[in-house]
């Protein structure tokens, strides 16, 4: 599902996914639509001007690279693309970072916010702490890299 | 509009306001009627999850996304009942004597202020975690700043009962945090404080404010507000705005009876921050244990301040420059990662402000002096020797290009992280000590006096982080309860008369 915002640039948005987050081009559809309803919920929250900022930015990267690369950026390779975005990224003018900044934040949001995705990166924090380590049989906290005198 | 009448308004639960309505609340057995605003909701202990996606919307402005005017840097403000002290570590410090005497307060001693820090570590329970229960990030830090000849200290925290969750920014699942939300508001309102949640300013009035309560949204997490949605006149002897640096200094700059007060919104400072990060060649605790046990103050010196840290993995992901495949690998290495915050101390300028737009939203501009640009890249250099010292593979430095710096070139920090590489707009820079805008001061140079008094509106009293002159270069909000305490004292003494 592409809803509302992303609707009219859903490949832009999800091309440039796949670039600052290259394990995105592994997603199964219920998992763009995770990331996707997240990335909406936070722009629901957002001025209409920064939603309508966002879309427009999105058009430009798609039809940017018509002229450095004769292909619209969602028919790039993953190369490409990133080349593309780095661009962006140090742009000399402020809106242009500015912008690729936020984009790659939301979608951050959406991706790395997913409590799937955090347990597949080895985050464990538990509201139970020490006690959930323990549970599991750990330690509380190893003394291996502390000097005798703390 | 509905109009109802009360002796004291407060606005605001967050450390000034919760330390506010505690100090007050004996005078409500002698007939004083005191009311509380609080824009947020109120949390119950079981809907404080420790989830990221599920928590940042219900405990911060803008999710913990609100922009300054240029879009280059994030400011946290916690927006429920007990404001920020929700959401912070707990990290307790009282403010160093040569800040306070360099504010040039006139009434204003660091005794007074200590005296009072005193005071409210009491009766936060503020104590010194034992070790045993540091984590290795936290520990590891230590152990990068001995090896360096580096004196880190520990924090005493204002915990009761920690469970080492890791997630005191997301508001304490076992309720240990000892904020505003878990002492001073409850006690004050066992002695009859009124306080009233979802609760908006729209502005102040001539001894009045004028407020909009907001209905709870459809599947939001927090109580009902505790008056029917719609909007009130609330009369008062005396309105304290405790809003927080933002809040305060928006509140009075939309309200037409203050709005020309001179220097409002003036003098703003938040200890802009970076979060480092290095990989490990082992995984270590990180994500279990109390976050924030030590720090390394170079404010004197070099004009920051270095804390152990450790973030949820969105917040992670945000806070490293660039994206792609070494982005990610980054990421992936989460087990392995620590953290370290560096915060620099600015200085109060006249760019950077407060100022609001047309629909009278907080507007904070924020521009990067060449001070706090060269404090930002000498503390990532030190951080990054902190981070080698203590074993780490490989460092990700923001003012850096590339970012990741490898063991190998440990010896050529000073050569790789460079002031050139500091642009803001492509680093993620945030803060979350956010200070000034109503700053005391003698007539004609402060918005207010020693005791928060706003010069010329003898009805309001201001009593909360944007009193603050210049940066205080530690967590403010113990500063910040001693100083409401202080305008506490002179409304009780008015009272007297």
């Amino acid at each position: 599902m592409t809803a509302a915002v992303l609707l009219p640039v859903g490949a832009t948005f999800r091309a440039v996914a796949m670039t600052v987050v290259p394990e995105t081009a592994a997603l199964e559809p219920k998992e763009w639509e995770v990331l996707e309803r997240g990335v909406e919920a936070a722009l629901s929250q957002r001025p209409e001007t920064m939603r309508r900022q966002l879309v427009l930015f999105l058009r430009v990267i798609e039809y940017l690279p018509l002229l450095s690369h004769r292909g619209r950026f969602s028919r790039l390779d993953l190369a490409a693309r990133l080349a593309i975005c780095r661009r962006l990224e140090r742009s000399p003018r402020l809106l242009i970072r500015r912008g690729l900044w936020g984009l790659r934040t939301l979608i951050f949001m959406g991706y790395y916010g997913q409590p799937a995705v955090q347990g597949r990166l080895g985050y464990r924090a538990h509201p139970d702490g020490w006690s959930a380590r323990r549970r599991g049989g750990e330690e509380a906290a190893s003394d291996g890299a502390v000097p005798t005198d703390l | 509009m509905e109009t109802r009448e009360y002796d004291i308004v407060v606005v605001g639960s967050g450390a000034g306001g919760g330390t506010m309505a505690a100090a007050l609340a004996p005078m409500v057995s002698q007939g004083v009627r005191i009311l509380v605003l609080e824009q947020g909701p109120r949390l119950d202990p079981h809907e404080f999850t420790g989830s990221e996606g599920d928590m940042a919307g219900a405990l911060y402005e803008d999710q913990g996304g609100f922009l300054t005017a240029d879009g280059t840097m994030t400011l946290a403000m916690g927006r429920l009942f007990g404001g920020s002290t929700v959401v912070y570590t707990g990290t307790s410090l009282v403010a160093p004597d040569h800040v306070i005497r360099e504010w040039y307060v006139p009434g204003l001693e660091h005794a007074d202020i200590e005296q009072r820090c005193r005071k409210y570590m009491a009766q936060n329970h503020v104590h010194y975690l034992p070790r045993v229960l540091l984590n290795d990030n936290n520990k590891l830090f230590f152990t990068g700043c001995h090896r360096l000849g580096l004196k880190a200290e520990q924090f005493p925290l204002n915990v009761h009962g920690c469970k080492g969750s890791s997630l005191c920014n997301l508001g304490c699942p076992n309720s240990a945090k000892m904020g505003t939300h878990r002492v001073q508001l409850p006690d004050a309102e066992r002695q009859g404080v009124e306080v009233i949640t979802r609760t908006e300013v729209i502005r102040l009035e001539e001894k009045a404010a004028v407020v909009r309560v907001h209905a709870k949204p459809p599947g939001a997490k927090g109580r009902e507000p505790e008056w029917a949605p719609g909007e009130y006149r609330i009369n008062a002897r005396q309105v304290v705005s405790c809003a927080g640096s933002v809040g305060t200094s928006a509140l009075l700059l939309r309200s037409a009876v203050t709005a020309g007060v001179p220097g409002l919104g003036r003098g703003f400072t938040c200890h802009p921050a970076q979060i480092l990060v290095a990989e490990h060649d082992r995984d270590i605790t990180n994500d279990v244990g109390h976050p924030k046990s030590y720090y390394l103050d170079r404010a004197r010196q070099e004009g920051f301040v270095l804390e152990t840290c450790m973030y949820f993995p969105f917040v992670t992901a945000k806070n490293l420059t660039g994206f792609g495949p070494d982005h990610s690998a980054f990421m992936t290495a989460f087990p392995r990662l620590q953290m370290i915050l560096v915060l620099a101390c600015d200085k109060a300028v006249p760019e950077n402000r407060i100022t609001v737009d047309k629909s009278g939203k907080a507007v904070v501009h924020y521009t990067f002096t060449p001070a706090v640009r060269r404090s930002m890249v000498a503390a990532t250099r030190m951080s990054a020797r902190i981070f080698f010292a203590a074993g780490a593979k490989r460092v990700h430095a923001p003012p850096a290009d590339p970012c990741l710096i490898d063991r190998q070139d440990a010896y050529r920090l000073d050569d790789l992280i460079l002031e050139e590489h500091f642009i803001p707009g492509r680093l993620s820079i945030s803060a979350a000590h956010l200070m000034g805008g109503c700053g005391m001061g003698p007539p004609g140079k402060g918005v207010t006096d020693s005791r928060g008094r706003v010069y010329g509106v003898p009805w309001l009293r201001v009593a909360d982080a944007s009193l603050f002159p210049d940066s205080l270069e530690i967590n403010p909000y113990l500063t910040i309860m001693a100083l409401a305490d202080r305008v506490a004292e002179g409304i009780r003494e008015d009272y007297r008369r």
